[in-house]
């Protein structure tokens, strides 16, 4: 037996001009979104890859040789190096992966080659995920997927039209999302990664941290990034009672709060307060153990403790998107009792640092009767004060609380935070700091309230003996706007990001309703986990799924999926063009009359016979005879002959 | 191996491929008759998805999920459609001219897609020979497929087992069939060049016939009979819109030549032989001579042109073979 080389082997088939710009164009797509996050120069550096390789195929010239090639990859792999420091951990190794994209077209001769260098593009895709799933990045890559799936495509039908070749992989697309909708639904998810991930795996998560000093605050608000969304059962709290609570701060150095640890306790509810909300909460991932409830959480969401400050922890950090119920109450009656020792805590202050502060405070203690009404002089104090709320604070020294109260009166709610606190402990009043959020946008569209890093604030708790802890906001008693209104009409409008500023009302209602949809897309798309499986399985009927319950129901379905795709494709095929089956109709109406068509007898001929046989119809006859052979064996058989053919055949009538 | 097996075991091997050869008329490749395996491309493909699934599962990454998911789909879709490539084609042959023995026979073999889409890039190979030709087949048209067959005997040449391959569109899946049509194509003998027999007086031992002098002078022109060659149309006339006629020479009517198998030393094998009055029969045939040919059993009457040649070579290449 011959044995020539297999013309269809993609081992043999040389890349054409064409094939390769395909590639490269839809590598480029591709990589895009890592160009924005690269380092400049890394980027320019894959795209010159990509153009040297192109000004090879354009000038017939030969590839470079092994050993220059190699030459590239030592001087990419430096690159990196360079920048980074290392060549392992999440982003150097995506880096690394788009500047391979280039290499590997260095050395792409054959069709082979290609394919491979378009499945590290499929490769690719998956990347971007690691930083975004968000919408626009899911419809990126969608456009990504047709342009490398349209080039493979064009490996195999070089000679095609590149609009055929886009037509087909559109239709192979369009005929894989049922399978993939099924293996999405069906396949069973676990949870968890299934080894260690890299270091840098969570870096970039925007939120609150363990401490604050001046200017933390100021800094994160002016993110527009998502903290989370709530959804209320029936109506939100108003705007000025919503206090999302985050960590707790107990120790001060002067500059810096600190949490207290994560000592925990036994959850027990608080007795009913003023109002009691029934919510579900969306947390975005911030890679730290709390979770944010409307102050004085009255239920405890699964795997999630208390801790001895109110804090909602949960078992491990928040690396991806997680929902929890919950119930608060506003305003309760009477809280707890508190340990000596944490009360002892709350007054603790360091020495020596803000004397005008500690004397003013020692003042209102002297002049005072009761804790509570030292808090009413220290809020007249503030609310006289004239001070200005501003998210460029100015600079302040080592005796930070005197130099904001009395030279430059002005700051964020963690100066204010800060500087009360501080008072109430200098008077004897036990206080911590709280942060978290404060009020958050409600969508008119789906009535979900959407809390921003730029809704961040910072607040006191004192504890006033029967009354327990109680919540005291300084910057809303030296600034009332800042509650009532929101960030955005409280701070200079220049200072404030685009699409806080009020005028923009058009741009709001826009963004609201995109909102509405990234929320959907995150719960009903990016959170279906095992959780919803398991509820999808039981909406079927079947409770308790387990992974074998799962697999089964899934290849069940896929395997009736490729019945179904088997039977339809078999009937279309057996199934005979339009023209041919007015043919067979007219043939049977003749014999019907007696006039048969022989095995051996020409569409011509037998009409000639027929119209002779039957005078009647002879026009008829005659007609359908002429247009089948022009439909049949003409050069144009289209939509118009087709439709008149079947006409004519229906309307004939051999009396 | 499993060539040679099922060359061994010829009825294994047409239940395997759904047919028994040859084939008559037009071969429509059902479903039964198409197989399909993956490529080294597509177990790549299967690994390059397996890896993004663990990737998925790690990350937690729902469009990860989503992606894998779709590429795993994409290539079930692509096997359907690899197969659908193939599936129902109509395959049937057309007429194949005669060849002398040591050139190619040139096979043709129509491919019909009957479907409303458009097939590309399917592969034709001749099993036995390798010859081999890619061709596109227009939804609802017909593609020609010329393949070249080394025809090194004479005799009738079956076309045997023709492969029809595709790997459109994705390349991750290699569908193929084999068929069998019912084609074949005579095969000349291979034409020694030889000089005519010798002018000889007698009839019965060959050579021409009163031999005229005035051999190949132009006499004039008579209306032109389908056996004529056209080296003796007259093309000028033709040019001229005088319509087809045939230039006629003087010697040509006397000229009349026996070509005689007996007429060879006795101590040729047949073979040589029959290459030898091949030579003589396109000899003659250029010469313009009326010839005639003697083979033992049987004798072709004298007359001229391409048919007198045509039914020559065949009886040549049809003579039994010793």
């Amino acid at each position: 037996m011959n044995r020539a080389a297999h013309p269809l082997a993609p081992e043999i088939r040389t890349v054409s001009t064409r094939d390769l710009a395909w590639l490269i164009g839809s590598l480029a797509i591709v990589i895009a979104p890592h160009a924005l996050r690269a380092p400049w120069w890394l980027t320019l550096l894959t795209l010159c890859l990509y153009g040297w390789r192109f000004h090879f195929s354009l000038n017939r010239a030969p590839l470079p040789s092994r050993w220059l090639v190699l030459a590239v990859t030592a001087v990419v792999l430096l690159g990196v190096w360079t920048e980074y420091r290392t060549l392992f951990g999440r982003q150097p190794g995506i880096i690394l992966l788009m500047l391979f994209s280039g290499l590997k077209l260095l050395e792409t001769r054959s069709h082979r080659d290609a394919a491979a260098a378009a499945f590290l593009g499929y490769f690719l895709i998956i990347t971007n995920f690691l930083y975004t799933q968000s919408i626009p990045t899911a419809a990126a890559m969608c456009v990504a997927l047709f342009a490398l799936t349209a080039t493979l495509v064009g490996f195999s039908a070089p000679q095609r039209a590149p609009r055929a070749n886009l037509r087909t992989a559109g239709v192979l697309l369009a005929h894989a999302v049922p399978a993939a909708l099924v293996l999405f639904l069906l396949f069973p998810r676990v949870h968890g990664p299934l080894w260690g991930l890299p270091q840098d795996a969570y870096a970039g998560m925007t939120g609150l941290s363990e401490t604050m000093s001046p200017g933390t605050l100021s800094r994160l608000a002016q993110s527009d990034t998502l903290a989370f969304r709530a959804e209320f059962e029936g109506d939100p709290p108003p705007q000025a009672q919503r206090y999302w609570r985050g960590p707790v701060l107990w120790d001060f150095d002067g500059r810096t709060w600190r949490i207290g640890g994560r000592h925990l306790v036994a959850f027990s509810p608080p007795p009913g307060g003023l109002a009691r909300y029934r919510y579900g909460v969306v947390l975005e991932p911030h890679n730290r153990h709390w979770l944010f409830a409307l102050e004085t959480a009255a239920s405890l969401p699964e795997r999630t403790r208390m801790s001895f400050d109110g804090q909602l922890l949960a078992t491990a950090p928040v690396r991806s998107r997680v929902r929890y119920q919950l119930t608060s109450v506003i305003t309760p009656e009477s809280g707890a009792g508190e340990e000596r020792g944490t009360l002892q805590r709350a007054l603790r202050l360091p020495a020596g640092f803000n004397p005008r502060a500690v004397a003013l405070a020692r003042q209102w203690r002297e002049e005072s009767a009761s804790d509570a009404q030292v808090l009413s002089r220290a809020v007249a104090f503030l609310r006289q004060g004239r001070y200005a709320y501003t998210l460029e604070p100015p600079l302040l020294g080592a005796d930070a609380v005197d130099e904001f109260l009395f030279a430059t009166k002005a700051g964020f709610c963690e100066h204010f935070a800060s500087a009360f606190t501080f008072l109430m402990r200098a008077a004897g009043v036990p206080a911590r700091v709280v942060t978290g959020y404060q009020g958050g946008e409600l969508n008119p569209v789906d009535s979900i309230i959407t809390v921003r890093q730029s809704d961040a604030h910072a607040w006191t708790e004192i504890f006033l003996g029967s009354r327990g802890w109680v919540r005291v906001d300084p910057t809303a008693a030296s600034i009332p706007g800042r509650i009532e209104s929101g960030l955005a009409r409280s701070v200079p409008e220049r200072e404030l990001l685009p699409l806080m500023h009020p005028r923009l009302e058009w741009l709001r209602g826009i963004r609201h309703q995109w909102d509405a949809l990234a929320h959907k897309w995150n719960v009903w798309v990016l959170d279906y986990n095992p959780e919803r499986q398991r509820d999808l399985m039981s909406l079927i009927g079947i409770r308790n799924a387990d992974w074998r319950m799962l697999t089964a129901t899934l290849f069940s379905v896929l395997g009736l999926m490729t019945l179904a795709l088997l039977a339809w494709s078999l009937r279309r095929l057996a199934r005979p063009d339009p023209v041919q089956r007015a043919w067979r109709q007219f043939c049977g109406k003749l014999a019907a009359r007696g006039v048969e068509r022989a095995a051996h007898e020409g569409p011509r001929d037998f009409a000639s016979r027929a119209a002779r046989a039957l005078p009647a119809a002879r026009q008829a006859i005659l007609r359908i005879g002429a247009l089948y052979i022009g439909l049949r064996y003409g050069a144009r058989a289209r939509a118009a002959g087709i439709k008149q053919l079947k006409r004519l055949v229906r309307g004939l009538r051999i009396a | 191996m499993i060539g040679s097996l099922l060359g061994r075991y010829p009825r294994f091997a047409n239940w395997l491929y759904g047919f028994t050869p040859p084939e008559r008329g037009t071969v429509l490749l059902v479903h039964r008759r198409v197989y399909i395996l993956p490529t080294r491309l597509g177990w790549l493909y299967g690994a390059t998805v397996a890896i993004l699934l663990v990737g998925a599962i790690n990350y937690a990454l729902a469009l990860g999920f989503a992606l894998t998911f779709l590429l795993a789909g994409m290539g079930l879709a692509g096997m359907v459609h690899t197969a659908r490539n193939l599936a129902h084609l109509a395959v049937s042959t057309g007429r194949s001219e005669p060849v002398f023995a040591g050139e190619s026979a040139q096979f043709r073999l129509y491919l019909e897609a009957r479907t409303a889409f458009d097939r590309p890039s399917i592969l034709a190979r001749h099993v036995g020979s390798g010859a081999q030709l890619v061709v596109d087949v227009p939804a609802g048209a017909l593609a020609e497929v010329v393949l070249a067959v080394p025809a090194p005997r004479r005799g009738w040449l079956p076309l045997g087992r023709v492969m029809l391959e595709t790997r459109f569109p994705l390349g991750l899946f290699r569908a193929w069939s084999y068929v069998e049509p019912q084609a074949r194509c005579l095969v000349y003998p291979r034409p020694e060049r030889a000089p005519l027999p010798p002018h000889s007086a007698a009839p019965a031992a060959g050579g021409l016939h009163s031999p005229s002098p005035g051999n190949d002078d132009f006499a004039g022109l008579r209306s032109y009979q389908l056996s004529d060659s056209p080296r003796h149309v007259a093309w000028k006339a033709v040019a001229r819109l005088d319509g087809m006629l045939t230039k006629q020479f003087a010697g040509e009517a006397a000229a009349e030549l026996w070509l005689d198998w007996q007429a060879l030393p006795a101590a040729l094998d047949p073979e040589t032989r029959l290459s030898r009055m091949a030579g003589w029969v396109l000899a003659a045939d250029r010469s313009g001579a009326h010839y005639g040919l003697r083979l033992p059993g049987r004798e072709i009457s004298p007359a001229r042109g391409d048919a007198q040649r045509a039914m020559c070579l065949e009886a040549l290449a049809l003579y039994p073979p010793s």
